[in-house]
């Protein structure tokens, strides 16, 4: 189905980056914009749902780059939880941002709001594409965009992350990801997204395993090991940026696009023939899913123990595609919306405490609990639903992973996401907790309830019950993602 | 014996290339340089117009009583390389007067020791 | 009429431009009259590819003087395209020239520098459009003495070291090409490329047309500067004035590599080729190229050698393209040179506009100065964008194809160093863009404004054509596709 709507879902937020640059002196009137397209936005995209429900694919034509691989869009199941989990949550991060950069005092919001913007375009761009190159193309916006986000305060310190940051991510994408997409093309003759994969019967077993280990390198987003540097690095940015983009839009556009190499590009089915030659592979998503939860425990600062925190559970999602079984897959595509919920909701919760008590370390933030409840309770629901307890929205994504794991008789793996879940007890409960039972190091709780700026509680709220609300709603989802399974 | 005299003329002309390009590399002044350049462009003009030579023509003008002529091209194409050459040569002399202005010598080395904090 | 004459004039114009120039002595009017012939040249250019196109190769015989005797002018897809580069990049450098060339080039010589560049112009689009192989080193000569002259005509007495030492291997490189054109005559009696192509295959297996071939190609080697015969490329591009860097690089090199296409593919053939070394020792100079000279233009603290150091490892990726010996490969190579031209060109305009500002391209004095000159550093970072390859750039088209076309050809080393070489310029390209970003300006950049609108509008011209050629292929690679067909099928 021919859908010019889509070109709609990509100018939307260009559009709103060109009115926030217009509207750079009147900051309501920018924030209006930004929110406004936002919510349009996601309208546009909630639109496409009802067809892509059905079994339809809307698609589009953009432009013709290279013969025979035009610029394209297709929306699948996949792309489409991915663009509505960005758009979504973009609006609920507009509304953060206006409290934590007014109440934060930082400068060049402009640029801010309009990079931002540039990003979501470039993420539903990556949601959204046919074919790998235009995937690879959105890829590499998303990653320039985000270059003056991440080095936004201008110091030094700011301007080594970002160094590390364009370097990790632009370096794997063209040295692995590059080539993983020109092998493909000269195997396969095309690059486009089909279902059931275009590599089975063209690649033999050595060939797919090589190519399957550049792009899940190549994909430097995923933040598989060791390539992950740059996600703690990219914690310098403002909150709202490790929010939205460092706990949602970036990482999520690498593991979405190596969830969708893998059912689209290889297929469950030729990935399953060639057997254990991947198996090197998943087991570096386990090491990475272990030891990122490892550094996460010794981090004292919040900010980095949620970027490590995120290195280890994009790596399931990356296990999930790698074991390619069907609930391995839903599962992985079922993580990409969880987590994103609850880690944004911790981001959202490490930035409040910031602008409020000016508090970065895990140590300073005894007691605090009680100046902010509805924060740290916030804190709590999000950091039960990455642990994946019942009744929040963690628990069906780690159920069905599991299944996955189960269902392709890899019991170790099994072994090491219920550890992974006792490591994220262990680094995440310990801060709810210290905020909640430990008093305040001042001695009294003379100084009462001191919460972030509203927008931002309103935010903090919103997603926290997201958390709550998916753990009902999830079957929605589970029925979408099964389309991709047959 | 044949295999050298039959060809002399092309022991001349690598004797002569030898020695122009060795100049070239060699010499660290500039004028000689230039020079060395000189006499490897003259040993390629001698190259071309000794191919034309057919063995017993004469020079490519119609006269009475001959009807073997040498093959005039190669002394038409080198009278075109020899401007050439003598461009090139009023070109490098030029530059190397005001080398010369600009750094007081015309020896390689010195001039790329007074220039090495610049450039290395 | 003056339609069937346009090979000819493509050359004659700028030619007779030139002593013009010499004999009006205003530089204001000399500039004019430059801008004059390289806009007829870009025009003349465009109908000959047109008509190519449409129509197919064309031959012009000077003075009617017919093929093997007279001087055959030919037009194919390959050599109108080169054309169009080469007098696009002309007019367009000299859109920047103007303001530039007033500031670092002394007033009474300013009519003289506009002869040479006419000169060098005259000679590069002549050696694209002739036929003759003596013709060529005619040509090769003519715009080789005068790039002498540009160069030289530098700020810095480096200028004329630099210049010198190009002369020095420029000529033994020319006369290398002499050799190999005699060597050529003696074996086949003749000097049209038709020609001599027919007599080559004729003879089979033959040393002399094998040590012809090799001082040709050693000859068009150091002029085209593939590695390791680059060594006066850096320098000179770094101390020439910087109209001239702009010009020059998005031209010569680009010529002298149209040369090596000319002489491997239609005088003497792809068999004969194939058969050699030859296409190993093109891809092991090619990969020592793209690595090395990117290694290179990391270590550099002078922007403009830097950029010199990145066209030779451009080059490399050129001669990359044609070492494959596939239709595929010398297509690639073809939308790189486009592609290559035009980012060279834009950067080295931008980092002209900053040098006009701040009269230093130290990379370590220009920071900051995107606070002061936002369009140009804008124009800079998409050049930038375009030389490493990103996609939506005119680099993105060209790098996939040459990489496509090595994994095709089944070269998985060569594939794999040119995406290597792209990391190392992210690393060089990175240097330019935050110096000029994110470090605290300078004194002497505080004092900067932004560059005259012309500089401006040429870097943008560029800019976007980078751009617009990144998203809208058809015409690059239409041509070049069928430009490699006809020079491996014909």
């Amino acid at each position: 189905m021919e859908t010019p709507a889509l070109f709609l879902c990509l100018a939307l937020p260009l559009a709103g980056a060109a009115l926030v640059l217009l509207l750079g002196r009147w900051p309501n009137l920018r924030e209006a914009a930004s929110l406004a397209t936002g919510g349009w936005l996601f309208l546009e995209v909630l639109a496409l749902l009802p067809a892509v429900e059905a079994g339809d694919r809307p698609r589009a034509v953009l432009v013709s780059v290279i013969p025979e691989i035009p610029l394209a869009f297709e929306v699948e199941p996949l792309g489409m939880l991915f663009a509505l989990v960005a758009s979504s949550l973009w609006i609920v991060t507009t509304i953060y941002s206006i409290g934590y950069m007014r109440g934060h005092g930082e400068t060049n919001q402009t640029r801010f709001y309009a990079c931002f913007a540039i990003a979501i375009a470039s993420a539903i761009g990556v949601a959204f594409a046919s074919n790998l190159l235009t995937l690879f193309v959105f890829y590499e916006v998303l990653t320039l965009s985000t270059y003056p986000l991440v080095t936004h305060s201008g110091t030094d310190e700011a301007r080594r992350a970002g160094r590390v940051y364009l370097g990790v991510l632009l370096g794997t994408s063209i040295a692995f990801q590059l080539f993983a997409i020109l092998w493909v093309w000269v195997l396969a003759g095309e690059t486009g997204f089909r279902s059931g994969g275009i590599l089975a019967g063209r690649a033999d077993p050595l060939a797919t395993t090589i190519l399957l280990a550049l792009f899940v390198f190549g994909i430097g987003k995923a933040a598989v090991m060791p390539f992950h540097r740059w996600l703690p690095a990219a914690m310098v940015a403002p909150t709202p940026v490790s929010a939205l983009l460092h706990a949602v839009a970036v990482v999520k556009a690498g593991v979405f696009a190596v969830l969708k190499v893998v059912v689209y590009v290889f297929g469950p089915g030729h990935l399953a023939a060639i057997g254990g030659t991947s198996g090197w592979l998943i087991a570096v998503a386990a090491v990475t899913i272990l030891a990122g939860s490892l550094v996460a425990m010794r981090r004292d600062n919040l900010k980095a123990r949620l970027a490590y925190s995120t290195v280890s559970q994009l790596s399931y999602i990356v296990m999930g595609a790698l074991v390619a079984s069907v609930w391995g897959i839903v599962g992985a595509g079922l993580h990409i919306v969880m987590h994103a919920f609850a880690k944004i909701t911790l981001f959202f919760c490490a930035g409040a405490v910031l602008v409020a008590h000016h508090r970065t370390e895990v140590s300073e933030l005894d007691g605090i609990g009680r100046a902010m409840p509805i924060t740290m309770a916030a804190f709590l629901v999000a950091s039960l639903s990455i642990v994946g307890l019942p009744l929040l929205g963690g628990m069906w994504s780690k159920w069905y992973l599991a299944l996955g794991t189960i269902e392709s008789g890899r019991y170790e793996l099994l072994a090491v996401l219920m550890l992974s879940s006792l490591l994220s007890v262990a680094y995440l409960l310990p801060i709810p907790v210290r905020a909640f039972a430990r008093p305040s190091p001042g001695g009294g709780s003379g100084e009462g309830i001191r919460e972030a700026p509203w927008p931002c509680v309103l935010a903090i709220v919103l997603t926290a019950t997201g958390c709550l609300v998916l753990f009902w709603f999830a079957e929605r989802w589970l029925r979408l993602l099964s389309q991709l399974t047959g | 014996m044949d295999a050298f005299l039959g060809y002399y003329n092309y022991w001349i002309v690598i004797a002569l290339m030898m020695t122009g390009l060795y100049t070239v590399a060699a010499s660290g002044n500039l004028v000689k340089k230039i020079i060395g350049l000189n006499i490897f462009q003259t040993s390629v003009f001698l190259f071309f117009i000794s191919v034309g030579k057919v063995s017993g023509g004469t020079a490519p003008i119609l006269a009475e009583g001959w009807t073997r002529y040498s093959n005039p091209l190669p002394h038409v194409l080198i009278l075109t390389a020899i401007v050439v050459g003598v461009a090139t040569t009023a070109v490098g002399l030029a530059l190397i007067v005001r080398v010369n202005r600009a750094y007081a010598t015309i020896e390689d080395d010195e001039i790329r020791r007074s220039d090495l904090p610049d450039s290395s | 009429m003056i339609a069937s004459h346009l090979p000819a004039l493509q050359v004659v114009v700028p030619l007779v431009a030139a002593p013009v120039c010499v004999l009006l002595r205003w530089s204001r009017v000399a500039w004019m009259v430059a801008m004059a012939a390289s806009l007829f040249a870009v025009g003349g250019a465009w109908c000959l590819l047109a008509g190519v196109l449409s129509a197919g190769p064309t031959s012009y015989f000077l003075g009617s003087w017919a093929a093997p005797w007279g001087i055959e002018y030919r037009v194919d897809e390959t050599n109108a395209w080169v054309m169009l580069v080469v007098s696009v990049i002309s007019a367009v450098s000299l859109l920047f020239a103007r303001r530039s060339v007033e500031r670092e080039v002394e007033t009474d010589r300013i009519h003289l520098f506009y002869t040479a560049w006419l000169l060098c112009l005259a000679g590069l689009l002549g050696m694209a459009v002739t036929a003759d192989a003596f013709n060529v080193f005619v040509f090769l000569e003519i715009s080789s003495l005068s790039t002498y002259v540009l160069v030289s005509l530098g700020t810095r007495r480096e200028a004329l070291v630099a210049a010198l030492r190009y002369l020095v291997l420029g000529t033994v490189g020319a006369t290398f090409f002499l050799i190999g054109v005699g060597l050529l005559y003696q074996v086949t009696g003749t000097l049209n490329m038709g020609d001599l192509a027919t007599r080559i295959a004729q003879l089979g297996p033959h040393r002399t047309v094998t040590a012809a071939f090799g001082f040709l190609a050693v000859g068009i080697a150091v002029k085209s500067a593939v590695y390791p015969l680059h060594t006066w490329l850096p320098n000179a591009y770094a101390f020439a004035p910087s109209a001239v860097s702009a010009f020059l690089a998005g031209t010569a090199t680009k010529v002298s590599l149209y040369l090596l296409l000319r002489f491997l593919f239609t005088v003497f053939g792809h068999e004969f080729v194939a058969g050699g070394p030859v296409p190993v020792l093109l891809a092991l100079t090619g990969v020592a190229a793209v690595v090395a000279a990117s290694v290179a233009a990391v270590r550099q603290d002078d922007a403009k050698r830097l950029l010199g150091f990145s066209s030779v490892a451009q080059i490399g990726y050129l001669v990359l393209g044609v070492s494959l010996l596939t239709t595929e490969g010398v297509a690639a190579s073809l939308i790189h040179l486009f592609g290559h031209a035009l980012m060279k060109t834009a950067l080295f305009v931008c980092l002209g506009a900053i040098v006009y500002r701040i009269g230093s391209a130290r990379i370590d004095d220009m920071a900051g100065i995107a606070k002061r000159m936002p369009w140009t550093c804008a124009a800079l970072v998409v050049g930038g964008l375009s030389l490493i390859g990103v996609p939506l750039t005119a680099g993105f088209v060209g790098k996939w194809y040459l990489v496509a076309a090595a994994l095709e050809a089944g070269w998985w080393p060569v594939a794999a160093a040119m995406l290597l070489a792209s990391l190392i310029a992210v690393a060089y390209v990175w240097k330019l863009v935050e110096s000029a970003y994110f470090r605290a300006p300078s004194a002497r950049v505080a004092a900067a404004r932004g560059a005259p609108f012309s500089m401006v509008a040429a870097a943008w011209g560029l800019s976007g054509a980078n751009i617009w050629f990144g998203i809208d292929t058809s015409l690059p690679i239409g041509v070049a596709n069928r430009a490699a067909a006809a020079l491996l099928g014909g």
